[in-house]
């Protein structure tokens, strides 16, 4: 299951005014099982990359492809992780866990008991019966993690999936998201602006050009997991994508 | 709290009976003791002088109110999901909406008449027309106020259109439709007085107050006047606890 993105482009139309630059010939591979994260200076368009290769969004020109068939509609066998507001309100954590299977067509026992498996990956098992609003912020988000596990896609796509949340919940949700992949073998690309939450979660981290974002530099990270972030080596490949992220600002 | 919030009404019946005995004209104010017998005998018609009960002539401005009430759901509705939808539909909809709405519900009355002649379906016609556009306008709203986020969750999960609908579209916004509903049945319920008083109306709530006057029975019009009042608190609040028992999650959003 390898993700190809080749040169791909686009612009955002708007009436009356030049388009807008948001992607350009950018080329990326992710390969099976890879953690890939996506970083670059705001605006640089990570968010519409990881949008268009969900399906929610068309490219202006180039593809993605998904083990060679070309990918232009949110597909099955990648799921999105969204930054907030993505719970059901109306829907308790079990059936909100539960709902890629319901539109599947799976009978509700049958979608129930893959559901309480998957909340209890994201140990929430005694929280089943609760609503989203009940919730701290980490704990909808393992929620929707376990969403997203739920309809077993190959992929997961992650959109700065803790960005609401305070350091020390992040910190947590980072470890287990960790776990979760090493236990699950998904691929994950994973957009953030955290340099230090890329370089912890990491395979690879590409890093794109201010806009027009295209791939300014990929980054490989050697270090063990888990990684120490106090480590001289952390520290160090840390200071290097820093370095790589504010020159694309300065649009060197 | 509590006792202040009694305090007026007790106020007022007291001031009632004080007045009905300074005046001493049963026509203009009868007294307390004539109202509450009326009341006390809602199945008996000794009252109300062969026009009917009290709970007959109730249950029949309910059945209208209600066939009024439903067709305009019928229609609002679907159309509030289309028009909440589709910005095009707004487009090419909204200003004729604007225009109509601030037309009172009684002002179709004549037209009404023209249109369906005298009985039931001009009735229930006054009845469409008020609850129409509170249960529009708040479908409409109900439906723009959609995340995007819960509409792209669903078909990265791989929810068809028909499914995004029924469960992210509808149960998103059924809290505000319940209110555009409450609202609707509530304007429904006042209207339905004044349609029972058009031509050739026979029965209803309405219709039993302004007979009692032709009769000259101020305390049957006064205990009409409660009858209907008590029926709208009651419904009201039929509305208010089934809001609150299903859409318990409203406002909390996160």
């Amino acid at each position: 299951m390898t993700l190809i993105i080749r040169d791909l482009a686009k612009s955002f139309a708007t009436e009356g005014k030049p388009p807008v630059e948001a992607l350009a010939s950018l080329n990326l591979e992710v390969l099976d099982h890879e953690f890939v994260s996506v970083l670059g200076p705001s605006g640089c368009g990570k968010t519409t990359l990881l949008r268009i290769v969900a399906g929610l969004e068309t490219a202006t020109s180039g593809t993605v492809e998904l083990d060679g068939g070309a990918v232009t509609r949110p597909c099955p066998r990648m799921a999105m992780i969204f930054q907030e507001y993505s719970l059901y309100p109306w829907r308790n954590v079990l059936d909100n866990i539960a709902f890629g299977l319901e539109v599947k067509g799976e009978p509700a026992a049958e979608r129930r008991k893959v559901a309480a498996q998957y909340l209890d990956l994201v140990s929430l098992a005694d929280f089943a019966y609760h609503y989203p609003y009940e919730l701290s912020g980490g704990m909808r988000q393992r929620v929707a993690v376990a969403r997203a596990l739920a309809i077993e896609p190959q992929i997961l796509l992650m959109d700065e999936p803790f960005g609401a949340l305070d350091a020390q919940t992040r910190n947590m949700l980072q470890k287990e998201l960790l776990a979760i992949w090493e236990k699950t073998r998904k691929t994950i690309l994973f957009v953030t602006h955290s340099v230090d939450e890329a370089v912890y979660l990491s395979d690879r981290i590409v890093v794109l050009s201010a806009r027009p974002g295209r791939v300014r530099d990929v980054v490989s990270i050697d270090l063990p997991r888990p990684r120490d972030r106090t480590s001289p080596g952390f520290a160090a490949i840390r200071r290097y994508v820093l370095d790589l992220i504010e020159d694309a600002a300065k649009g060197q | 709290m509590r006792p202040l919030r009694i305090l007026l009404p007790i106020l007022l019946v007291v001031g009632w009976e004080v007045a009905a005995a300074l005046i001493n004209n049963p026509f203009i104010l009868p007294s307390l003791t004539t109202v509450i017998p009326v009341l006390a005998h809602p199945f008996s018609t000794e009252y109300t002088l062969g026009s009917g009960s009290l709970v007959e002539n109730a249950a029949i401005s309910l059945g209208r109110v209600t066939i009024g009430f439903f067709m305009a759901a019928i229609v609002a509705i679907p159309l509030g999901i289309v028009m909440g939808r589709s910005p095009w539909l707004r487009d090419f909809l909204d200003s004729t909406v604007e225009l109509l709405r601030p037309i009172p519900p009684l002002a179709w009355v004549p037209l009404s008449l023209a249109w369906f002649k005298i009985g039931m379906a001009s009735m229930a016609f006054i009845i469409f027309i008020g609850a129409f556009f509170p249960i529009l306008l708040n479908t409409i709203d109900g439906v723009k106020s959609i995340k995007l986020t819960w509409i792209e969750v669903a078909t990265t999960l791989g929810a068809r259109e028909r499914q995004v609908l029924s469960k992210v579209i509808l149960p998103g916004s059924l809290p505000t439709i319940w209110t555009g509903l409450r609202v609707g049945f509530g304007i429904a319920w006042m209207c339905v007085v004044a349609a029972e008083w058009m031509p050739g109306t026979t029965r209803g709530l309405g219709y039993l107050i302004l007979y009692a006057y032709n009769f000259g029975q101020t305390n049957v019009i006064i205990a009409g006047m409660v009858v209907i009042g008590v029926i709208g608190i009651l419904i009201d609040f039929l509305f208010k606890s089934i809001e609150s028992r299903w859409f318990f999650w409203r406002g909390l959003e996160r």
